[in-house]
């Protein structure tokens, strides 16, 4: 899956949660899910699992951690889904 | 000195009307919310009939964001909000978004149990070692603060935001707690009231104590019978109540309509001891109630016009009546109006003292008696006591100026609140 393919299916679930939808038409790998999109901090186990989801991929404790910004987030699910075809 | 407390708000989802027009219009014309349930008979039920506030999908979003609603599996929230909502906008007052808390308007908003259906999921989930898919929604809706957890960030409350709860007594209870508050000076406004959930999870425990009917499956309409000498047993219901209570000051500096005054009342238990167990009554406790609640409202037994009872329709109606006709010390003719609202809900449970609460000061500012459904039949231990005639069937005008309402709880907790008509004096 190339990134904008994968861009292409993230940014529906992220729209879920963010609050600030001004943000969410400025997408870019420095987007922060709590600073600029406003996702209640509770809602990202919700995100995360949606991605686990939609992806069919197993997030860790230690990756979730990480999954502060959209690009972090693509960076692991790519991991992720190599994981995976591996 | 002490604040007076008045209701300038109110708000209902009940199973005979939801909103506060269309519950009036339902009470007064006898109209039953009590439905067979397939659930309940598909599931094996004794009592295949219950009552649960009707509510299109397209009314609960104008309530809850899209957000909240993904996940959302606890009805008893969804009542809780619509009905505090509605009495927070009938009071006249904004829910537009301010950066500030409110810090004079909280709300005790009391509850039997939170989310049981979102707690089942939970618990399924959990033992198929699928914790970690709960998500972030079941604490919030199994808390049982859930409802006023809502209510606090939906209106920005900045005054006390808590939970009640006391079996069946919840929301005569948080009403009375909510003005005490208030007459306290610790709040200008607060949103009382209480909600409960619909369906087989928090009924099937009363299936199994065979306390409801079962009798009536194929008449759902006929199956609540408060005082009547066929009742056998009560309708489970649900929904939710809400009142607006706030100082009389604040209420005339906001130019507020004003629907009643709360002059006072009482809450206590009979500490299972006597004829009180967890399940039943001590009547001494449940007459003490009564008469420490004129006493704190200052007002004469022989003042009180109309009751709005308990009355579930069990064999413990009797005993209620006897219990006010000793603690008033009035009998026959001389005995108040007194009417059950159950007739049409069914036993709402946790919600029934705030739904019946909505129904009684309806009944002052508007100056009628609601019918008692089902008991053509009245029980001839309570025939006994009272004149018939203090027992309409029938929708009549009647000028009220004090209503004495109580609810009693498992748990042997019972609660009396008096309301007056307000004179705009």
């Amino acid at each position: 899956m190339n990134k904008e393919e994968l861009i292409l299916r993230l940014k529906p679930i992220v729209d879920t949660y963010a609050q600030d939808k001004a943000a969410m038409e400025n997408l870019n790998d420095h987007t922060d899910f709590i600073k600029d999109l406003h996702i209640n901090s509770a809602n990202l186990v919700d995100l995360v699992l949606d991605i686990e989801e939609q992806f069919d991929i197993e997030i860790d404790n230690t990756s979730m951690e990480k999954m502060l910004t959209i690009g972090a987030a693509i960076e692991i699910i790519q991991e992720k889904i190599n994981t995976n075809d591996r | 000195m002490a604040n007076r407390v008045v209701v300038t708000g109110m708000g209902v989802a009940a199973p005979n009307g939801v909103g506060i027009a269309a519950f009036r219009a339902a009470i007064r014309s006898g109209t039953s919310g009590i439905r067979y349930d397939e659930q309940l008979a598909a599931l094996q039920f004794s009592c295949q009939i219950a009552g649960c506030p009707e509510l299109p999908p397209e009314l609960v979003s104008q309530y809850f964001t899209d957000l909240e609603l993904r996940n959302l599996n606890s009805t008893g929230i969804v009542y809780g909000v619509i009905a505090a909502m509605d009495a927070w906008r009938d009071a006249g007052l904004s829910v537009e978004h301010l950066e500030q808390p409110d810090w004079n308007s909280g709300t005790i908003f009391g509850s039997g149990t939170s989310g049981i259906s979102k707690f089942r999921e939970a618990i399924y989930k959990i033992d198929d070692f699928q914790v970690r898919k709960l998500g972030s929604t079941v604490v919030i809706q199994t808390m049982a603060s859930g409802v006023s957890a809502f209510l606090g960030g939906k209106l920005g409350l900045g005054n006390q935001v808590s939970t009640n709860s006391s079996a069946c007594t919840t929301g005569t209870e948080s009403i009375l707690m909510a003005y005490d508050r208030i007459k306290a000076g610790q709040a200008s406004r607060m949103l009382a009231g209480s909600t409960s959930d619909s369906g087989p999870y928090i009924w099937g425990g009363f299936d199994a104590m065979k306390v409801c009917t079962f009798k009536h499956n194929h008449e759902p309409e006929k199956g609540s019978r408060p005082m009547s000498a066929s009742a056998s047993g009560f309708v489970p219901g649900s929904g939710a109540g809400a009142l607006l209570l706030e100082s009389l000051e604040s209420a005339i500096q906001r130019g507020a309509r004003i629907y009643a005054e709360v002059l006072g009342g009482h809450i206590n238990s009979g500490g299972q001891r006597g004829t009180g167990t967890m399940t039943a009554p001590n009547s001494t406790a449940v007459q003490r109630c009564i008469q420490q609640a004129l006493i704190n409202a200052q007002l004469d037994a022989q003042q009180i016009d109309v009751i709005n009872g308990h009355l579930t329709a069990t064999m413990m109606d009797s005993t209620e009546i006897r219990n006010w006709s000793e603690a008033l010390g009035r009998s026959g003719d001389d005995f108040p109006y007194i009417s059950s609202l159950k007739g049409m809900t069914g036993h709402c449970l946790s919600a029934s003292g705030s739904i019946e609460c909505v129904a009684a000061v309806l009944q002052l500012t508007g100056g009628f008696l609601f019918p008692n459904l089902n008991c053509e039949d009245l029980h001839p231990q309570i025939s006994e006591l009272i004149s018939s005639k203090k027992i309409p069937l029938n929708d009549q005008e009647c000028e009220i100026k004090y209503l004495a309402k109580a609810s009693f709880g498992f748990g042997d907790v019972n609660a009396c609140i008096l309301f007056k008509k307000y004179d705009h004096e």
